[in-house]
């Protein structure tokens, strides 16, 4: 039973993970960059939550669309300031990624300027604990799994069946052409960055929901982790991105339980080393040719 | 007026001048040809025309309309679209959604009511999907509409990137070697369906292609480049007969 309850555990880590690694995987998907400012957004999230909740006394339910709005916000914003000039004058790719890596930096210590480096406290939803037959767990962990389930679901059906899904996966399998098939990629791009961003914000709740505390680099190591989930799972690949971050957090999880606390993050990194070695593409990565 | 109105148009990549001082005109509901040996500019009048590179010089109307210095899906939108030497279908989506997706711009329904499922969107969603049934039924493709695109054979791909590019409804349709890499039963079925499309769609055709046959059956006028320049134009026959353009492909 104990197990039953790690896996259950790991699988409310995991979630978290698997929003912010959507992100990462729908805006590589489309424009080929890894944009390390996406782990931010979360740290973004979680300052909003914390003004809008503790600074002006607002409800929760106040607190999370503000939080999703603004990250959505801050998401495309990022896109049209820092990347949008580059995509359009096809820059190598490695001045994206010292771009990202700038954004990061920007974000971090604006808010550090802004609330200052000292960890704060915030509180979501009251800890509860569930108690199905034998099994106990946390609310929050309860929470963090429906959710993700949830606007997963919701995710695939916006991908499959809106206009503006579709659009995506053919700007993200040739772009050249779906211009010219009338599809205002930029539009399409901007989209992405909004949903991503705001699937982070998603995170970011769950995220101080389980951890209640936030802290402008926060989003450093969480951010990593689901860039590790999301490479895992195949980069480019939502269903890739959601299996990479529940394994990672059932990885986790276990590794706390029946290792040693200090190594999970020994153990997250060495799945992915372990992957790129056997199956470089991710576990629902399709392998495709880079075009000349 | 003419549909298209192209003069003096030119192109330089670096130091070459990839295309030089191009006129060119295209009256509604013609089909007109683009020949000319390897590398002599044609693909670059294609791109020159969708947008994707920006001349050097010269002037493009469509309609009277300068298009120069718009972007390619706002050029789609006012009316040209193409296909490709290399196909560039979406391989990963249905025949039916490579379709609906170069119809999207017409649709009205926005992502709430995509995501809420009202109405709106089933009803708009209905008529895309006849509509994009209805294009595959003129290529005898309905039964095809909800197979892969990558899956479809060769020939059928070429027809479905045809297909995709009338879905946008545009008023001239710029054909790349649509010919290239079929047989010759295959390329005598391709002059009837260009034949027809053109009747059917009321659509100008502008068509680059190698296949002699094709183009002396189908065309009314052609055009024939050689590095970057014109040097000739006019009725096939002419063309058969004009020696610059003899000189060009066989050399003197």
């Amino acid at each position: 039973m104990d197990f039953l309850k790690h896996i259950i555990n790991g699988l409310g880590l995991g979630s978290i993970y698997a929003l912010v690694a959507l992100g990462y995987s729908m805006v590589y998907g489309i424009v080929q960059l890894i944009n390390f400012a996406h782990g931010d957004i979360i740290m973004v999230g979680g300052y909003t939550l914390y003004v809008v909740m503790a600074s002006l006394g607002l409800p929760l339910w106040v607190a999370v669309p503000a939080s999703i709005l603004l990250c959505a916000l801050v998401g495309m914003i990022i896109e049209r300031v820092a990347y949008q000039r580059l995509l359009v004058h096809n820059a190598a790719r490695i001045s994206l990624l010292i771009t990202a890596m700038g954004v990061s930096i920007f974000l971090q210590n604006s808010f550090m300027l802004m609330f200052g480096s000292a960890p704060k406290h915030i509180s979501v939803f009251p800890s509860q604990l569930i108690r199905l037959g034998s099994l106990e767990m946390d609310s929050s962990t309860a929470i963090n799994i429906v959710v993700s389930v949830m606007m997963m679901a919701a995710l695939q059906i916006l991908v499959n069946k809106s206009k503006i899904g579709k659009a995506m996966k053919a700007t993200s399998e040739d772009s050249g052409a779906a211009k010219l098939m009338g599809i205002n990629t930029y539009k399409v791009i901007a989209f992405t960055f909004a949903l991503g961003s705001a699937m982070a914000a998603v995170g970011a709740i769950l995220y101080c929901n389980t951890y209640p505390q936030i802290k402008p680099d926060m989003g450093n190591l969480l951010g990593l982790k689901a860039f590790v989930a999301a490479v895992l799972g195949g980069i480019g690949s939502i269903p890739g991105a959601m299996l990479g971050g529940y394994i990672l957090g059932v990885a986790e999880s276990l590794t706390m339980a029946y290792i040693s606390t200090t190594l999970t993050d020994a153990v997250v990194f060495g799945i992915l080393i372990l992957m790129l070695s056997v199956k470089p593409s991710g576990l629902m990565g399709k392998n495709r040719k880079e075009k000349v | 007026m003419h549909l298209l109105e192209i003069k003096d148009l030119g192109i330089i990549f670096g130091g070459l001048q990839a295309l030089n001082d191009l006129h060119l005109v295209v009256d509604d509901k013609e089909i007109v040809g683009l020949i000319g040996p390897n590398g002599a500019g044609k693909t670059t009048v294609f791109n020159l025309l969708t947008g994707v590179y920006p001349p050097s010089g010269g002037a493009i109307r469509l309609e009277g309309n300068s298009i120069i210095g718009k972007k390619p899906f706002q050029i789609n939108r006012i009316g040209i679209a193409r296909t490709f030497q290399n196909i560039r279908l979406f391989k990963y989506m249905s025949v039916a959604d490579n379709i609906k997706l170069a119809m999207n711009h017409n649709m009205k329904y926005n992502v709430v009511s995509g995501m809420l499922r009202l109405p709106s969107f089933w009803r708009e969603e209905r008529a895309i999907d006849k509509k994009a049934r209805e294009l595959l039924k003129i290529f005898d493709m309905e039964e095809l509409a909800d197979q892969m695109a990558s899956s479809l054979p060769y020939g059928q791909q070429r027809k479905l990137e045809i297909l995709r590019a009338l879905a946008s409804n545009p008023k001239l349709l710029l054909l790349d070697e649509p010919a290239a890499g079929m047989n010759p039963t295959e390329t005598r079925d391709l002059m009837e369906v260009i034949r027809r499309i053109r009747d059917r769609f009321n659509v100008a055709i502008l068509l680059i292609e190698h296949d002699m046959s094709l183009v002396m059956n189908v065309c009314e006028r052609l055009y024939v480049l050689d590095y970057g320049n014109l040097i000739a134009a006019g009725t096939p026959e002419q063309i058969r007969t004009d020696e610059k353009v003899i000189a060009a492909y066989l050399g003197k």
